[in-house]
């Protein structure tokens, strides 16, 4: 997909100008938020896609979460969830993962039904993701494959944030003698943070998890007064 | 719309009140929790700042202190916090800090103010808490005024009025009169108090009261001039300044006194009165004791013992600290001997010579519990003679060994008893037995006779265990080879602990998947605080106070003494909650604490409980053995 970029203002005002569709043209147009202002004081909004499956190629996706927080609160009240029907069929063994069945799904929206709102609910925050792969790239493809333009915006990962925390602590004694480097899953970065368990592959508590993440890093090993231009990617 | 937060409702579901509330209810409630991490130590709040939100721990710990900094609670998952605040004038009343990483659910006032209002129950379950714990706070505000954590010290008044025992009743009775009080010590001003006397006697050798001048002086028409020494209780029941006001209430009732003299390191410092103490709630094992001094038989003693478990659990919930329980489990164990001797003694007749029966062991170190041994033994006159007077103690000691069976206390594995003829031993023969141990420490003997190093007079001539205590502090306190042999014998048992910090539990047998928390906890801290105290020459048989006496001392690294009173005090506790968790459950209580029954804080806190023993132990190793080796 794209490099680096190295100014998400400049990349936002070139994508309002050549976007076609009115939704994505007015998101861009809101312009990204303040990358000169800190963490603390900026307002996130973690998000989290359930898909069918790992290839954004052949998969689509089937539940939006999205849950807005700064470092010191999460507002579950204002919390979104949608399920929506994607454009390829719904394997069994997503099923399991996810628990979101044939049924439900038949009577879910599409995707671009839903888009006004889902845009609304991002527009002006930062988004936060962990593993930013999954969210960047799905959500790009199912609007290629609807609108036949793609999505690009910037992201927190925190499953990037772990890992460079864990490779500043890592010593060259830890290298020499292979100490195996912790897992970056959601799961186990959680742990690490004596946050509790959560059942993993709900698109809502999984941006939860993914906001509460952010917050106990925050206190550990992202300084609050870190500009979210340096790390956002 | 509103979102369901299913690992929000989930969770809250689990703990009251949220338990009780209709799922829908639960789930609206669940869409309005805000979420919030704090890292280890950090604040939550503090006092008098406004609050909105009630606080539910979703996962961590949490503390809260009062405002002067004393810990009023500790809390971990689904613990609530903050609804003190939100009822009275949104104003926070505790501060509240992170023991560990913690995530809260914060529930908007709002919707609290609206649950409350629309379910009964939700607002009955914050009112009634606020109730409790506000009288628990009432009670703890006048800390003083609370018998189960004050020492008798906070209870005085005033100074101890006293007079020296030359001057006559009249200018007593105009001192009373002046002061306003009932009682007046009555001291020797020619025994001064000196660090380390021989005798165990306080400068306090008689006390007077209203009811002496009426009945001695003015009944019987004597001169106002007669020395107060003439008219005065000599056989005076002190009570050191450590005690706690329990113990003092359960002593004036036992024994009958109204006036219980307070001296600190010997010296009269104040008077307790049996009205200065009836003004605060009687405690049911205050009630047990005097209960107790009532039975008339084995039988009826037996009986009444069935309700022991009961005092304990009870005292457990009201949050005693172990001190005090131990104190008070002692303070009832005691009590039976003492009945049982009585008992005896009208059966038997009165004794042929004198005699004093005395507690060994966790008895009289006050750190009784309800899993136990009797330990016991008698001293007995220097003119004992076998022949005349052999059968009339060892019908005795039968007794009361067996009625202490009946009442609950096992008989000793060990054979450490009064009926056991090799422990009934005169005062001249019991000093050569010390005396023996100490000069020759042969450590397999030592292993069941250090026992025998915690003693305490519980009946008869109780000078005489004092004496005894005198005679062993100071032998053992200037024989370097027997501290050593002590010190290895405290090295015996090692705290539970294994690699990479785990608990080490038992493998096999009837507790499997265990730990012995007191073979392996308690009875090694006491065993090597008992070294550290001998060592200092410390009289003091209960570990705490042997503590501080170890304290003031200075021989242990600083803080360290600190640390163990801590670890001491944790593990103890650990050991009683768990055995009161098992009389509520209707099992047996012992001493075999399953690991995985703790919250992880828990776990946690005792691992560096058995943390700090092992230290300690490294440390007695050194200190001790090394020193011995070298001469």
């Amino acid at each position: 997909m794209q490099g680096k970029i190295i100014s998400w203002q400049g990349r936002f005002k070139r994508l309002a100008e050549i976007s076609k569709d009115a939704r994505l043209k007015s998101f861009y147009q809101q312009g990204v938020p303040d990358p000169f202002s800190s963490l603390e004081n900026t307002e996130f909004v973690a998000l989290d896609f359930e898909t069918t499956g790992l290839d954004p190629t052949k998969d689509d996706i089937v539940s939006v979460g999205i849950v807005p927080f700064d470092l010191r609160r999460i507002r579950c009240g204002q919390a979104k969830h949608w399920l929506v029907k994607p454009n390829c069929v719904l394997a069994e063994e997503s099923v399991i993962l996810h628990r979101i069945t044939h049924s439900q799904i038949e009577m879910a929206p599409d995707l671009t039904q839903v888009l006004d709102e889902i845009l609304y609910a991002l527009k002006g925050k930062i988004i936060v993701v962990h593993y930013q792969f999954v969210e960047k790239t799905f959500f790009h493809a199912a609007l290629m494959a609807r609108l036949g333009e793609g999505i690009e915006f910037p992201v927190i990962d925190t499953m990037m944030v772990e890992k460079t925390a864990i490779k500043e602590h890592r010593s060259w004694l830890d290298w020499l003698k292979r100490k195996p480097i912790p897992s970056i899953r959601l799961a186990d970065c959680r742990k690490r943070y004596g946050l509790p368990y959560y059942q993993p592959h709900h698109a809502l508590s999984d941006a939860l998890a993914t906001a509460e993440l952010l917050q106990a890093q925050s206190q550990y090993c992202l300084d609050p007064k870190t500009m979210v231009k340096d790390i956002w990617q | 719309m509103e979102v369901e937060h299913q690992e929000i409702a989930n969770f809250l579901e689990a703990y009251p009140p949220f338990t009780d509330l209709p799922s829908e209810a639960l789930n609206r409630l669940a869409c309005h929790v805000e979420v919030s991490y704090y890292r280890q130590d950090s604040e939550i709040f503090e006092y008098g700042q406004q609050i909105t939100y009630l606080y539910v721990i979703r996962s961590g710990a949490v503390e809260l202190l009062r405002r002067s900094g004393e810990l009023y609670h500790r809390i971990s998952a689904g613990g609530i916090f903050g609804h003190r605040g939100l009822l009275m004038n949104r104003k926070v009343r505790f501060d509240a800090n992170t023991l560990e990483d913690t995530l809260v659910y914060c529930i908007p006032v709002d919707i609290f103010d609206e649950y409350c209002n629309e379910f009964e129950f939700f607002a009955d379950y914050f009112e009634a808490d606020d109730n409790a714990r506000l009288k628990m706070t009432v009670s703890k505000h006048a800390d003083s005024n609370d018998m189960t954590t004050a020492k008798v010290t906070k209870l005085i008044l005033k100074e101890a009025v006293y007079v020296d025992q030359n001057s006559t009743v009249r200018q007593a009775a105009q001192v009373m009169a002046d002061e306003q009080v009932s009682s007046l010590l009555i001291y020797d001003p020619a025994k001064p108090v000196i660090e380390d006397p021989e005798e165990d006697d306080a400068q306090v050798v008689g006390l007077i009261s209203d009811r002496d001048l009426r009945s001695k002086v003015v009944a019987k028409g004597l001169p106002y001039d007669t020395p107060v020494a003439d008219i005065m209780t000599t056989d005076v029941v002190l009570i050191d300044s450590n005690a706690y006001v329990f113990e003092a209430m359960m002593l004036m009732l036992r024994d009958n006194v109204h006036h219980l003299p307070i001296v600190h390191k010997r010296k009269p410092i104040g008077m307790l009165t049996l009205s200065d103490i009836l003004r605060y709630e009687s405690q049911s094992s205050l009630l047990f004791v005097q209960g107790l001094m009532e039975q008339k038989s084995v039988e009826d003693l037996a009986h009444y013992s069935t309700q022991l478990s009961t005092i304990f659990t009870r005292m457990v919930n009201e949050d005693a600290n172990s001190h005090m329980i131990g104190s008070a489990m002692s303070v009832i164990g005691k009590t039976f001997k003492h009945k049982l001797l009585e008992l005896a003694e009208a059966k038997l007749g009165p004794p042929p010579i004198q005699y004093c029966f005395i507690a060994l062991g966790s008895m009289a170190r006050d750190e009784q519990l309800l899993v136990t041994d009797q330990d016991n033994a008698l001293i007995l006159d220097n003119r004992y003679q076998p022949d005349k007077h052999g059968r009339y103690f060892e019908q005795l000691a039968k007794y009361v060994c067996d009625g202490l069976a009946n009442c609950g206390y096992k008989y000793c594995d060990g054979g450490i008893m009064a009926s056991n003829p090799s422990w009934r031993l005169t005062l001249d023969q019991w000093q050569a037995q010390f005396n023996d141990w100490i000069e020759n420490p042969k450590p397999e003997a030592l292993l069941n006779s250090s026992i025998f190093f915690d003693l305490e007079g519980v009946w008869g001539e109780i000078k005489w265990a004092e004496q005894l205590t005198t005679f062993v502090s100071k032998k053992a306190q200037n024989t370097p080879s027997f501290l050593a042999a002590m010190a290895h014998n405290a090295l015996r048992r090692t705290p539970p602990l294994g690699f990479f910090n785990g608990f080490v539990l038992e493998q096999d047998g009837e507790h499997k998947r265990s730990m012995n928390i007191k073979r392996r906890g308690t009875a090694p801290l006491s065993d090597l605080i008992r070294v550290h105290a001998l060592a200092v020459g410390s009289r003091k048989q209960n570990s705490f106070e042997r503590l501080q006496d170890i304290n003031e001392a200075n021989i242990l690294p600083k803080g360290k003494v600190l640390d163990l009173e801590a670890a001491l005090e944790y593990i103890a506790i650990m050991r009683i909650k768990h055995q009161s968790w098992q009389i509520e459950q209707g099992d047996k209580p012992d001493n075999s604490l399953p690991p995985e029954t703790l919250s992880e804080f828990e776990q946690r806190n005792l691992k560096e409980a058995f943390g700090v023993l092992d230290k300690a132990q490294s440390f007695l190793k050194f200190r001790y053995q090394n020193k011995a080796k070298m001469k």
